[in-house]
């Protein structure tokens, strides 16, 4: 099933989403275009990994190999949901989107082992986290400025139930500006599968319901501009609507 | 007497409270307690953020690697961090030291504790948005590149002790000239002061907020100040901040020490 948090008529809904209708939990039945689409997922610990597709490290020009996976972590403050707006600031040269499987958590655990893994996997979600490269330190890199800004990681339309999902290991991840095609990759190309991040990270930390895990990006991270409209998208799991706007966007007309 | 926001274990909402630090009572509703009689909770809600090489003596050490590899050059915007919810523990609690580390960083940070919506504030509205001020322990697993996150060396469970309440901002005269103490085991270990921060409370929330909001509940840590202590099981913490408290708490293995207090 598809659970999505949206806002109707004044009130934040939960809702599931068959087709084109989207079901509010108070029974009303409404489309899909009447709704403001809100991330599906209240978050707890957002975790996001870098280089986890060794096609996208190569093209970052990093070695694949690497000691500890790389991992860093977002705020609440990043997450937009479907169909929202994201800011290119206006000095900026290299603004790119990074399709991404979400893996969110239904569980409690800690020392959880890879195969037991996915019993702490409530479902899947879509993201794009944008990175703006400009902004790249070498401290806590990749730094907050570049991957924790407002509204630069959408989310959603929806979450899916793991039960929907065959094999997350086996999903193509597509990326379209303005219906163009500019990513095309698999998830069975993750250097650490679903598995292998969960047994990593509860290793050290108790993972917890509503924790996500956004699972990295395989290459072709183009530069987007203002008035692109970028669409991320994961087979089975769904597609991902954002368009990129200038600051005047956050302006008083 | 100094108006502080606490949240006491058992009570859901947060208490207002009247306390005098030299006689360590506080007053709810009309009543006197004394400090130690009471089980003060974890008093914030939202993310808490850290901030990295903001000491001067800090920045100075760290200044000689900053032109070579991996840095390449010395950072330009605050370098930031996530102190993740399941660090977050309350005072008097066991920070859990994992079987496999000797020894601990102790962090002493002044925690900045936001009161309202603050997104792209400039330098001399800044304090507007706070609420107060916290006692943060930003517990590490020593560490010396600061090239990658330091999620595994900072975002344990346990890592993240704060309190015991939160110090109404008007209590608080200058939040750029406080000092703080570190004590292990009752010996003084560190001795710095806020008056010693590249970015000042004022110009950090600035510089933030340009590109994230931080909503209320959130807590800013300005900073730890240069030679963290190191500590080991059994060792007891206190770190004191003028005008703010005393947050206290005792290292024990990480077997003996979820929910735990000694």
């Amino acid at each position: 099933m598809n659970h999505a948090r949206v806002a109707y008529d004044g009130s934040i809904q939960e809702a599931t989403v068959i087709d084109d209708d989207v079901q509010l939990l108070d029974g009303r039945l409404v489309t899909q275009d009447e709704v403001v689409w809100l991330p599906p997922v209240q978050p707890n610990t957002i975790f996001a990994l870098g280089l986890n597709y060794a096609d996208h490290a190569k093209e970052l020009s990093f070695s694949a190999v690497q000691e500890d996976p790389l991992v860093f972590l977002k705020g609440p403050n990043t997450l937009i949901g479907h169909k929202g707006k994201t800011v290119r600031p206006h000095d900026v040269t290299f603004m790119h989107y990074e399709c991404e499987l979400a893996v969110v958590l239904g569980k409690q655990g800690k020392h959880i082992q890879q195969e037991e893994a996915y019993d702490y996997v409530r479902g899947y979600t879509v993201a794009n986290d944008y990175a703006i490269r400009d902004y790249l330190e070498n401290y806590y890199r990749p730094n907050l400025r570049v991957k924790n800004r407002d509204g630069c990681t959408p989310i959603g339309p929806w979450l899916v139930d793991k039960e929907d999902i065959h094999d997350p290991m086996n999903l193509t991840l597509r990326t379209y500006i303005n219906g163009k095609k500019t990513q095309d990759g698999t998830t069975a190309d993750m250097l650490l599968s679903i598995p292998q991040l969960i047994e990593y990270l509860s290793s050290f930390m108790t993972l917890y319901p509503g924790d996500i895990i956004l699972t990295g990006t395989p290459k072709g991270s183009v530069d987007t501009v203002v008035g692109d409209e970028v669409v991320t998208e994961i087979e089975g799991v769904g597609r991902l609507v954002n368009t990129v706007v200038g600051e005047e966007a956050l302006q008083n007309s | 007497m100094q108006t502080v926001y606490m949240k006491l274990s058992g009570i859901q909402p947060l208490q207002e409270g009247k306390v005098n630090l030299n006689k360590q009572e506080v007053w709810i509703n009309g009543s006197s307690y004394k400090n130690k009689d009471l089980a003060f909770d974890i008093p914030i809600t939202g993310t808490v953020y850290g901030t990295l090489l903001n000491y001067r003596n800090a920045y100075i050490q760290s200044k000689e690697t900053m032109h070579q590899a991996p840095y390449q050059a010395p950072p330009k915007a605050p370098v930031l961090y996530i102190k993740p919810k399941n660090t977050l523990i309350a005072p008097e609690s066991i920070i859990p030291i994992p079987e496999e580390e000797q020894e601990l960083e102790i962090g002493a940070a002044l925690g900045v504790v936001i009161g309202k919506t603050a997104s792209k504030i400039d330098e001399f509205h800044a304090l507007d948005v706070v609420e107060g001020y916290t006692i943060v322990n930003d517990v590490s697993i020593p560490h010396d590149s600061v090239y990658r996150p330091a999620v595994k060396e900072k975002a344990r469970d346990g890592f993240c002790p704060v309190g015991p309440w939160i110090m109404s901002k008007t209590a608080v005269h200058n939040p750029n000239a406080l000092e703080i103490r570190v004590l292990v085991n009752g010996e003084l270990k560190q001795k710095s002061n806020t008056n010693q921060l590249v970015r000042t409370v004022e110009k950090l929330l600035a510089d933030v907020t340009e590109f994230m909001t931080l909503t209320k509940g959130d807590v800013l840590l300005v900073g730890v100040p240069e030679n963290p202590p190191r500590v080991k099981a059994k060792d007891h913490i206190h770190i004191e901040i003028d005008q703010i408290g005393v947050l206290e708490n005792t290292i024990d293995i990480e077997k003996a020490s979820v929910g735990g207090r000694l």
